[in-house]
């Protein structure tokens, strides 16, 4: 069992993989708790060991498991951008909303590698073992995911919407 | 759309990752100097990275809040866990030692005698019912999963789990009131786990396993440890173990009773 000390020192990293995961700071907090919780009922299965990455697994399978309850994993163009699925809040700034659109565009399996690479700075043989996936789907998930996100964030593919609603762009 | 690197997936993300040693990255260095789109490429994925970071970087800072602290054990129970541990760390040593006897001897492991199986038997019941009480006494909201309230319901489905019919101590004398129940997996298939309560909120467990006709029943024996005091016998088949944390001294008319209860 990890200590009290060990877990409590996780929930920040927790939080902030849950939150650009998520998109949405409520439905992150809810994640990490369940997490948390998850991985109190299961810590007989717990070795000494990583705790990051175990509870990182935890998250991942909860999250898997969310995605697919809700059938949410849609692929979606890079000039199809949700309209407003991100709640976006006062003390948001314009860079994580735009981060947020971005990243919630991704399918979430593509996501979820970019994240645990990028911003979480997992060593790739890690993510694969997370992610249950062999490290090569880990890599080209990466490719796919960076060169997507790079046309979202700037601003690329830019024919005119039909619906004439205003679209995000990155203005610098 | 430019050339095919001469490089994987693998190396060019790990280039954007800094994850490449001096000479990997001098090569891939190399070739983007000659491949300007794919250089403009690979930097904006590093910019990515930079600016997830810069982003998301608020959270690490941010108060966590209360009911995120609070899903976590309390003191009590990770003293509990800590108990546990002990018992699985005993328990391997115990197993080592016991092969390295044997492997000393004759190089060929051969089948236990029953001497050794049932002097080691005792032993693994302790450790199980020591587990067994860490793991659910703590528990506030699920402690049993048949109440006392049911007790006749809690016998008969106990019963019929384990192939006997169970009887269950009263402890009112000695202060403890019956919680209820729960079934367990064992090493010897379904057992079962009566939970007590003292006023004061303080839980005993009996645990109660079928174990193999063969076994010749024991004497009554005490184990402790790390505050988990277990006294177990096994008596006409079935094993019994008593388990609080509380001293041998203070647990023992308990068990008395208990095992003046169960026998004949």
């Amino acid at each position: 069992m990890p200590s009290q000390q060990a877990l409590l020192a996780e929930i920040p990293r927790l939080r902030r993989y849950a939150r650009a995961l998520t998109g949405d700071a409520a439905r992150a907090d809810d994640l990490v708790q369940d997490t948390l919780e998850r991985a109190l009922g299961k810590w007989l299965l717990w070795r000494p060991g990583n705790l990051r990455a175990w509870l990182m697994t935890m998250m991942h399978n909860l999250f898997v498991n969310e995605v697919r309850a809700a059938s949410a994993i849609e692929y979606r163009d890079d000039d199809d951008l949700p309209d407003a699925p991100v709640r976006a809040r006062q003390t948001d700034g314009l860079e994580l909303r735009d981060l947020d659109r971005a990243l919630q565009a991704l399918p979430a399996e593509q996501r979820e590698v970019l994240l645990l690479v990028g911003l979480e700075e997992l060593a790739y043989e890690e993510v694969a073992r997370i992610t249950g996936v062999p490290v090569g789907t880990v890599m080209s998930r990466l490719s796919r995911a960076r060169g997507r996100l790079r046309g979202l964030l700037s601003g690329a593919a830019p024919h005119p919407t039909s619906s004439g609603k205003p679209r995000l762009r990155v203005v610098k | 759309m430019s050339a095919k690197p001469p490089f994987t997936d693998a190396d060019l993300n790990a280039w954007v990752d800094g994850r490449l040693d001096a000479d990997g990255r001098a090569a891939v260095d190399a070739w983007l100097t000659a491949h300007p789109e794919r250089a403009r490429e690979l930097e904006d994925w590093r910019k990515i990275n930079d600016r997830l970071r810069t982003a998301y970087e608020a959270r690490l800072h941010e108060a966590v809040p209360t009911h995120l602290k609070t899903s976590l054990p309390r003191r009590r129970h990770s003293l509990q866990v800590a108990a546990i541990v002990g018992w699985l760390a005993l328990g391997g040593l115990i197993g080592a030692a016991g092969g390295y006897r044997y492997g000393s001897r004759e190089a060929p492991a051969p089948a236990q005698p029953s001497a050794t199986r049932s002097a080691a038997a005792p032993m693994d019941l302790a450790r199980r019912a020591a587990i067994a009480h860490a793991v659910y006494s703590p528990e506030q909201r699920h402690p049993v999963e048949v109440g006392a309230d049911q007790e006749a319901h809690l016998v008969a489905w106990l019963s019929k789990r384990l192939g006997t019919p169970l009887r269950v101590p009263q402890l009112d004398a000695q202060g403890y009131h019956l919680v209820g129940g729960r079934l367990l997996a064992t090493d010897a298939g379904p057992g079962a786990q009566f939970m007590y309560e003292d006023v004061t909120g303080e839980r005993l467990t009996l645990y109660v396993s079928a174990r193999q006709a063969a076994d010749t029943g024991t004497g009554f024996r005490f184990a402790e440890e790390q505050g988990i005091a277990v006294f177990y016998w096994v008596d006409r088949g079935f094993a019994y173990a008593l388990s609080g944390k509380a001293t041998r001294e203070v647990l023992l008319p308990t068990a008395e009773a208990v095992y003046r209860q169960l026998a004949p």
